[in-house]
């Protein structure tokens, strides 16, 4: 791929305007509550894009259209059963208790509700994962720009070596982004995401007009495929039936009620963006408010992923007399070219023997199929601008756990608020610097990546029985929780370790006790796992609560429901309280869910 | 008080539009085969000049009163 020259001032525009943003709010950043909390000031709507585009990383954006390419509108399962109910649920019940605590991070929280070794473990495994995460996508923006050919040309120019292309890629993007953060810490991070959410909806919502158009509406898509492609709940009442190989029961369970509450409703990469609203209604607001884009992105994301496989096949590679455009492999299906084993060179195979596809690169060869220069500058700069983001909130995640909950807390209590701002400073370096040491971890060895996300499954499947039952059962107790959490990552690891999906060898992807269940996909085996987990966790926790002494009811007040003053929502207009935007959220999505049953 | 991010945000999106515009009528037609022979670039570009229009507008008018706000009471520097 060669781009042209307004490629490129595109993007320079856009990058001007990311670190110009970072320069401009260093004169606003003065007390730690600003660098980690946008000092708690910014309106429902920013802080809601940003909730939104803080997950809009590399795996949303890339991994969403391939899921589309491989799955169908099945994919819309991550959106309308995995994310929407429980974003509705941390706005409308959890907000109360995060933000009217005045606690400064959801560790912090734990350790209000409960006591200082549950907030030590969530904290501790909150920080090591972050900057795991943020490696991955700074991996992943790498490799792209390697795979799509971005700088090959400039490089030739130059007369650099194409080995540097990985580095210099990694290294320009650490540096932007600890240089906006460094500069305007939460707010600048902020105010980003919520640029990167309009740069993808101006990159992508082209591209699937374009599509569309390309394949004869969303009739013509649906003719040119099987119905398993163009319906979500098709075949879902047994695991074999559906590509994703999951029943309703193990979907709406595992994936629907503990991971996406556990991701939504405890992580604080997302919380935190609610905990920098105004007020209270502003923080309840936020996941609502992201709700609405949320619902509506499958339309921007998944689709070009079903419309790339649903082409018909180009005959030979497209090259276009004025940009040299040209695609990324000419075989496969539709836009989806055949997965190429990056090491010998020849196809990877599946399990039946067939070619495997490349479906992470469904989005970028639809780009590049459709878009001219110009344009294909907007849809590059979008991609860029989701990676960047991904590594951004991560990062932003980290330096408050880090100073708030590790370094205030065990290291350097009682210091001035000055020393903590230059902590927060000196950690975003250090979280980039670790970054990059886990993004050449990653391109290393895959399989330590593998082993280490799967490690952040067992410790985050569980999280979220901790927190229902402490901010709605007063009787938890501290040692309760930690147990019920320490109980549930052990029940997640050996349901891992005794079932295996169907096809796979002993090892990374399981069954390494020994197997006892085989279940018919990858994913089937995530959610049950999840589920095995949390249920764990949660009697756990009560048991374990029951035996221990009772918390004083007098420390509790504003942590738990039955202990807290309801909230009057006594906002002026009925579109600002949250139950009103709530009602209507899940109805929309009930609708969607009908119309592409 | 800070920057309202309807600034920032619209006059990037006035600026990428305007850049977006004049290539998609300088530019020769003939790559626009690929995007179905649309001009995907001055149509897109439209858009987004006018979304950074309304960004420049209501941030410009929430900063403006912001500014009044402060001359009326004069306490502020």
């Amino acid at each position: 791929m060669i781009l042209s020259g307004i490629d490129w001032a595109i993007m320079a525009v856009y990058f001007a305007f990311v670190l110009g943003i970072g320069a401009v709010l260093r004169r606003y950043t003065k007390t730690s509550e600003d660098f980690f909390l946008s000092g708690r000031s910014l309106p429902s709507w920013i802080c809601g894009l940003a909730f939104l585009s803080a997950n809009l990383g590399a795996q949303e954006v890339i991994g969403m259209g391939a899921s589309g390419a491989k799955y169908g509108v099945a994919t819309s399962h991550f959106y309308w059963v995995g994310a929407i109910p429980a974003m509705v649920f941390v706005g409308v019940f959890m907000m109360p208790f995060y933000y009217g605590s005045r606690a400064r991070s959801v560790p912090e929280y734990l350790r209000l509700r409960f006591d200082e070794k549950t907030r030590g473990l969530n904290a501790v495994s909150f920080a090591v994962m972050t900057i795991f995460s943020s490696g991955i996508s700074m991996y992943a923006v790498a490799r792209l720009i390697q795979v799509l050919h971005v700088l090959d040309f400039p490089f030739q120019r130059l007369g650099l070596p194409e080995a540097w292309i990985f580095h210099v890629s990694i290294g320009v993007s650490a540096v932007v982004v600890l240089t906006y953060i460094y500069l305007g810490g939460l707010t600048s991070a902020i105010y980003n995401e919520v640029l990167q959410f309009f740069l993808i909806v101006a990159g992508f919502l082209p591209l699937v007009c374009l599509g569309l158009r390309n394949v004869g509406g969303w009739h013509g898509l649906q003719s040119g495929l099987a119905p398993a492609y163009t319906h979500a709940w098709l075949g879902f009442g047994d695991a074999r039936n559906n590509r994703m190989g999951v029943e309703w029961f193990g979907l709406v369970m595992g994936l629907g009620f503990v991971l996406s509450f556990g991701y939504w409703c405890t992580d604080f990469l997302v919380i935190q963006r609610a905990m920098a609203a105004e007020s209270m209604g502003a923080a309840r607001r936020t996941p609502l408010i992201a709700g609405f884009p949320k619902m509506l992105f499958p339309f921007l994301v998944i689709l070009p992923g079903i419309i790339a496989i649903a082409l018909p096949q180009p005959p030979a590679p497209i090259s276009h007399a004025g940009s040299g455009t040209t695609m990324v492999a000419p075989t496969g299906k539709g836009l989806v070219p055949i997965k190429i084993d990056p090491l010998s060179g020849r196809p990877v195979m599946d399990s039946d023997g067939e070619p495997a596809l490349d479906y992470d690169l469904a989005i970028p060869n639809m780009l590049l199929h459709y878009y001219p220069a110009g344009m294909l500058g907007i849809g590059i700069s979008a991609l860029l601008a989701s990676f960047m983001s991904g590594m951004a909130g991560n990062v932003t995640a980290f330096n408050t756990v880090w100073t708030y909950d590790i370094y205030q807390a065990y290291i350097h209590r009682n210091a001035r608020d000055g020393h903590y701002l230059m902590v927060g400073r000196i950690a975003t370096i250090a979280g980039v610097m670790l970054s990059i040491g886990a993004a050449y971890l990653t391109s290393r060895f895959n399989n330590v990546m593998d082993v280490l996300q799967l490690v952040f499954a067992f410790v985050n499947a569980p999280l979220f029985a901790t927190f229902l039952l402490g901010m709605f059962w007063k009787r938890t107790t501290g040692h309760g929780a930690f147990f019920g959490l320490l109980f549930g990552t052990s029940a997640a690891a050996l349901h891992h370790g005794l079932s295996l999906p169907a096809g796979a060898i002993a090892g990374v992807k399981g069954g390494w006790i020994s197997v006892l269940h085989v279940y018919p996909s990858e994913m089937a085996q995530d959610f049950w796992t999840a589920i095995f987990a949390w249920t764990t966790c949660f009697v756990a926790t009560i048991l374990v609560s029951l035996a221990t002494p009772a918390m004083d009811e007098r420390k509790l007040t504003g942590l738990v429901y039955s202990l807290t003053p309801r909230i009057k929502e006594d906002e002026p207009h009925w579109y600002q309280r949250p139950a009103y935007l709530a009602a209507i959220l899940l109805g929309a999505t009930a609708i969607l869910n009908l119309v592409f049953r | 008080m800070r920057l309202d991010i309807r600034l920032p945000l619209g006059f990037l999106f006035l600026i990428l539009g305007l850049m977006l515009m004049i290539f998609g009528l300088t530019s020769d037609p003939s790559i626009y085969r690929q995007s179905l022979g649309i001009n995907i670039n001055f149509i897109a570009g439209l858009g987004q000049f006018v979304f950074g229009l309304a960004g420049v507008y209501w941030g410009g008018r929430a900063e403006v009163r912001k500014l009044r706000a402060k001359g009326h009471h004069g306490t502020d520097n």
